[in-house]
Parts: structure tokens; sequence; C-alpha cells
């Protein structure tokens, strides 16, 4: 049985990266190789994961300088022979080893005003959403985000600019702006506009390319410089 | 600085390289133009002194510049240096008024 040579950082902000041998197997995922270095080798080492098949979003990890999610990334597919590089996503703080304090992206969310704003009651009838109308399209884009953290990760603007929101809020924002139901629009436009918000996005689009959903937060983030500069023009913002 | 300022520095950036887009190209073309039989003062002077046309492309062409450049510094200055506030939009705004300026001076003098 042939052995895969794994790093796995070790310590908090500051710290060191440790070298595991695991048993190579066939099928294998990282969170795989994670896992049995914990309960074989080091039962020390901390990582999240919960659901395994890539429901959840709490596995991500940095692997070999891409931010993924282990439970769905076979070694086979990211390593160069027989090698793996395993760190805490970027752009967080780092509790211990793998785990990084995840709050300053979620506050990002709440402060991008990702929270429904309902304009009815529930003894109001239910609100009818055309499944073809342009609005609900621009919803169903975005809406499988399920905050992995991988977009924020891989993010170059939010490494320069820790006040930016980041791709996954706007891209919640967008989803929001697009619902018919929702009665908070301009302080959302207000909320995600400017230096912090969409308008620092310099369309990399690694956060597009990187989302293991296959959602496209650029677009989103596009969508609402557009829909920032209209309410600017009309003195809404 | 405003959300809605803010917003406005972004919507010039982008009009302001749609514009520079035109007068690029322009200027590239005129450039191998000019250069065919060889280059001379004289020779370029003779096309744009006194010229309303050459006049008003350049002094475009100036004006994008200095709101192209200044806001794209902002942003330059503001992510690798992490400097933000009042005293960097001043600066930038010193940056435009002197791109301006100089860029204005050197269409003076090739149109007067």
């Amino acid at each position: 049985m042939s052995t895969l040579e794994v790093k796995v950082w070790r310590g908090g902000e500051e710290g060191e990266f440790q070298r595991f041998e695991v048993p190579r197997l066939e099928s294998q995922t990282v969170l795989d190789v994670v896992t049995h270095i914990q309960r074989h080798l080091d039962p020390t080492l901390s990582y999240r994961f919960a659901c395994r098949v890539g429901m959840c979003g709490s596995c991500a990890m940095v692997v070999n300088g891409r931010a993924r999610w282990t439970c769905r990334t076979h070694v086979a597919d990211v390593t160069d022979g027989d090698s793996l590089e395993i760190a805490p996503l970027k752009n967080l703080p780092v509790i211990k080893d793998l785990v990084t304090d995840m709050r300053d992206f979620f506050d990002k969310w709440a402060a991008a005003q990702g929270q429904f704003h309902p304009t009815t009651t529930r003894k109001d009838d239910f609100a009818r959403v055309e499944p073809e109308s342009p609005e609900r399209q621009q919803v169903d884009a975005g809406i499988e985000c399920i905050g992995c953290g991988v977009c924020y990760s891989s993010c170059d603007v939010v490494s320069w600019n820790p006040e930016y929101l980041g791709p996954a809020a706007m891209n919640r924002a967008w989803t929001l702006l697009n619902d018919v139901r929702d009665g908070a629009n301009e302080e959302r436009l207000a909320a995600v506009a400017g230096d912090a918000g969409c308008h620092a996005c310099h369309t990399h689009m690694t956060c597009t390319e990187r989302c293991p959903k296959q959602i496209s937060p650029t677009a989103a983030i596009a969508g609402l410089k557009r829909a920032a500069l209209k309410a600017a023009l009309k003195g809404k913002l | 600085m405003s959300t809605r300022s803010q917003v406005y520095l972004w919507a010039a950036q982008r009009l302001s390289a749609m514009v520079l887009a035109l007068c690029v190209v322009v200027h590239l073309i005129t450039l191998i133009y000019a250069v065919r039989g060889g280059l001379s003062a004289a020779e370029i002077l003779g096309r744009t002194q006194g010229s309303a046309v050459w006049a008003a492309f350049y002094t475009v062409f100036v004006l994008a510049v200095a709101i192209h450049a200044p806001v794209g510094l902002r942003a330059i200055l503001a992510e690798t240096f992490g400097w933000r506030g009042g005293l960097l939009n001043i600066t930038v705004a010193a940056v435009a008024l002197l791109i301006a300026v100089l860029g204005l001076r050197a269409v003076w003098a090739v149109i007067a």
C-alpha cells in the first residue's frame, strides 16, 4: 500500500506545518485523510465537518493552495504525486489547526442586510412569484449558497480590505434584492454600495471559479453595482 | 466620503475608461500615421496648431485621464497600504488637479 505525505497546519495564527504519513486508499477524499490523522495519528488535531456529503459547508479548508470542500475533493484530483498540504481557510482568524473563526464572515452577511424583511403578515395570502420571471431567475442563480466560506477565503479584495463584505454576503444581498416579497431594498443597497461593498470588487472572478456550488457571486456583485448606481442617480442612496 | 459619492467615483472611473479606450485607439492610429515619413516637431505642430478638432480631442483625453487615474490610484493606495480616509481623498484630488493642469498645458503648447 502506498502512503501519502501530508503537511497539516498546526497552531493558531502562528504555527507551522506538521508532516504525517497516511495510507493511500482508492476514492479517498481529503476529509478522509484529515479524519485518519485525528483518529490514528494525533487525536489533538482540530478540524470541522458534519455531513460529509457537500450539504453543510463546514469542512472547507485550503488544500494545496486552493480553498475547497474537503469532503467532496478526491485526493487523486488534487495531488501531484503523493503529497498534500492542508491549511485553514484564508482571510479568517485561525482558532486552532484547521478551524477558523467564521464570525466576520457571517457578521458581514448581517451587515449586507442578508435578512429577509417581509412586507406581509401570516394573515395575508401567499405571494405569487412566477418561476420564469427575471427576478426569480436571478434568485435561483444564487440561492443555493450554503455559506462554506470558500469564496471569502479565495477573494483577493477581502485580503486587501478587511472591511470588504465579500462575495457570499453580497450574493445573499442580491438574491434578496430580487425577492419581490422583500421590503428593505433601499437599506440593503446602501449597505452593500461603496468602498467596502460591491464597488470595490475587481472582477477577478476567483469566487466564481472556486464556488463548489457553481454560483457566480461576481454576477451578483455586478448586479448590485448597477442597482446601486441607479438608486444613487434617483437620489435613493 | 458618503456612500453615494463612492458610487459616483466608481461610475466616473467606468465612464472615463470608455472615453479613454476610444481616445487611446485614435491616438495610436494617429501616432503610427504621423511617423510614417519620419518624426519632426514641425510636422506635428503643423497638424495641431490652430486645430479646434485636435484641441477638443486632446482636452477630452487629458480630462478623462485626470478622472480615471486618480480614482484607480485611490483604490491602489487603500488596498496596498491600508491608507483610507480624508487625507487619501485630498491627495488623489491633488493628483487629479496636477494631471489636468500638466496635461492641459501640454495641449495648449501644441495647439496655440
